[in-house]
């Protein structure tokens, strides 16, 4: 079976982020399509999920940069039970390694789940949620070795 | 070698069910009076107090509800389930302190039969402020939202590093039911497993835990007392001392939701308990007679028998094929049946369990117990003989 995240109408029920104080940044950028990740304007370390301070420089100052949006699959798992109506199923959950050198958390889409493979290149797209907002997610990059 | 003068007095614990019948708040005190007449102190007498987040039982309602004279020193520990031994390490400090002669951590919770961890957790307000996790903002929005997917996808990448798969898991479920079996306390007391039982129940996350993988959800209340070993000599019970208990937080550690930390298949926090636990005590596991590891998954015990030393990194499936945690093993676990066999009280069972071992009057008691190991992962202790 195959995961398809063309299915309009179950995918705007998914359930919408809740952005804190210091996260929403990353969540408004999704929400026009764009992928941005947190960089300490100081030492230009990326961080994520988003805090306010550098773990490394203690700089407070940080920005907003785009990410390639290409990465690779450091872990996955479907979820199984107990199902949710506003999800699709097979879903395939995954820890994604991205080029910056940050992991998000997210889904793989358009994927076989027996082909699913720790290290396989992805590369990200954009899905809609409740309240018409966008979250990232991933499908395999094709022909990337 | 700092041996800590604090030792647990008292044990207490409601019985273990699916639907308690009666409040948390009364679970709460029934545990913590079972406890101070085990130890034989007069609950009035309470002067500290420690549960962990998640925890609904405030100190204002026990002390109103117990004739509680003055509560000297409150805490909560953080992390849930994972910093359940954190209340063990308040509770020494503040005896060692001097800030409470008599200390109660506790755990009372109807979570079957009222707030479920097992279901989806969409609510913005669910256990949120304390519990150290992010599972709200960055799991929720992708159909992660049970501690199975959380702790899932931590442990595809250990099975991924070893090669392990589903049915590497079934000795501990096995073992672990079997001890269970025999504990009248336990729920699935007269109800052990077999590896194809274990098999053939269905996924809960693919291809990583199926039911028989998980631990149950339960409805109880237990509480320990915690004291000087000066006074302790004027109550009632043979104490367990307290041979040190701690916190574990790395750095890029999450509680449940760990996804960040580099290498997802070394149980970091695990390892830094191993480390200050052993450091501190100068034991070992050489030392240590009976492992009660925090098993909310099947999974966890392999993480915590490697973190602890019982065993290297990736030996833990061919560790427990062979037997080692077995009751005549060399590291027998959770001879009450622990999370999985007895019942889910947020680890605070494997205390009390703990300590009867100590006293040498558990149900399924392991022969000349001098140490028992604590693991929740992100917390853990060491109580011994006095």
């Amino acid at each position: 079976m195959t995961a398809d995240a063309t299915s309009e109408q179950i995918q705007r029920e998914r359930p919408q982020p809740l952005p804190s104080r210091n996260s929403a940044f990353y969540w408004e950028a999704a929400e026009e399509g764009r992928f941005v990740g947190q960089r300490c304007s100081g030492c230009k370390a990326f961080r994520h999920p988003p805090r306010p301070m550098c773990p490394i420089c203690l700089s407070v100052e940080w920005e907003a940069v785009p990410l390639s949006g290409r990465g690779t699959v450091y872990a996955w798992m479907l979820p199984v039970h107990p199902r949710m109506p506003m999800f699709e199923y097979p879903l395939v959950c995954v820890l994604v390694d991205l080029e910056e050198g940050i992991r998000i958390f997210s889904n793989l889409y358009e994927c076989e789940s027996a082909d699913i493979r720790t290290g396989m290149p992805v590369e990200v797209f954009f899905v809609p949620t409740r309240g018409d907002k966008q979250i990232p997610v991933f499908r395999p990059v094709l022909g990337d070795a | 070698m700092t041996a800590s003068k604090a030792v647990i007095a008292g044990i207490g614990q409601t019985e273990f069910s699916k639907n308690s019948g009666r409040s948390e708040l009364q679970l709460t005190c029934e545990a913590i009076q079972l406890a101070c007449e085990d130890a034989g102190l007069a609950p009035s007498q309470i002067d500290g107090m420690s549960t962990f987040t998640i925890d609904n039982n405030e100190d204002v309602d026990i002390v109103r509800s117990m004739g509680i004279e003055n509560l000297r020193f409150s805490s909560r520990a953080p992390h849930g389930g994972g910093g359940s031994m954190g209340t063990i390490a308040h509770a020494m400090a503040a005896v060692e302190a001097g800030l409470s002669s008599h200390f109660i951590c506790y755990r009372a919770m109807n979570e079957r039969s009222e707030a479920r961890f097992g279901i989806a957790h969409m609510e913005p307000n669910s256990n949120m402020a304390g519990s150290g996790t992010g599972f709200l903002e960055w799991s929720m929005p992708y159909g992660a939202m049970t501690p199975a997917a959380w702790t899932g996808i931590q442990a595809q990448r250990y099975m991924e590093k070893y090669g392990i798969r589903n049915e590497d898991f079934a000795p501990v479920s096995v073992q672990i039911r079997q001890n269970a079996a025999t504990n009248p306390l336990a729920w699935f007391y007269e109800k052990p497993i077999t590896t194809e039982e274990h098999q053939s129940s269905r996924w809960i996350v693919e291809p990583i835990f199926r039911l028989l993988d998980c631990c149950q959800e339960s409805d109880g209340g237990v509480a320990i007392l915690v004291t000087s070993e000066e006074r302790a000599r004027d109550l009632r019970q043979t104490p367990a001392r307290i041979s040190h208990a701690t916190q574990a937080v790395p750095f890029e550690t999450e509680t449940v939701t760990n996804f960040y930390h580099e290498d997802l298949s070394v149980f970091d926090s695990g390892v830094k308990c191993a480390e200050e636990l052993y450091g501190r005590t100068g034991l070992g596991p050489q030392d240590i007679q009976v492992g009660m590891l925090y098993d909310h998954f099947t999974i966890a015990v392999f993480w915590h028998l490697e973190a602890m030393g019982f065993c290297k990194p990736g030996e833990a499936a061919a560790f427990v094929k062979d037997g080692h945690l077995a009751p005549d093993g060399s590291i027998p676990l959770s001879p009450n049946g622990g999370l999985i066999g007895e019942a889910y009280i947020h680890g605070m069972n494997l205390v009390t369990e703990a300590v009867r071992q100590i006293r040498g009057t558990a149900t399924n008691q392991i022969e000349d117990v001098e140490n028992v190991l604590l693991s929740a992962g992100m917390s853990g202790a060491i109580l011994s003989r006095c």
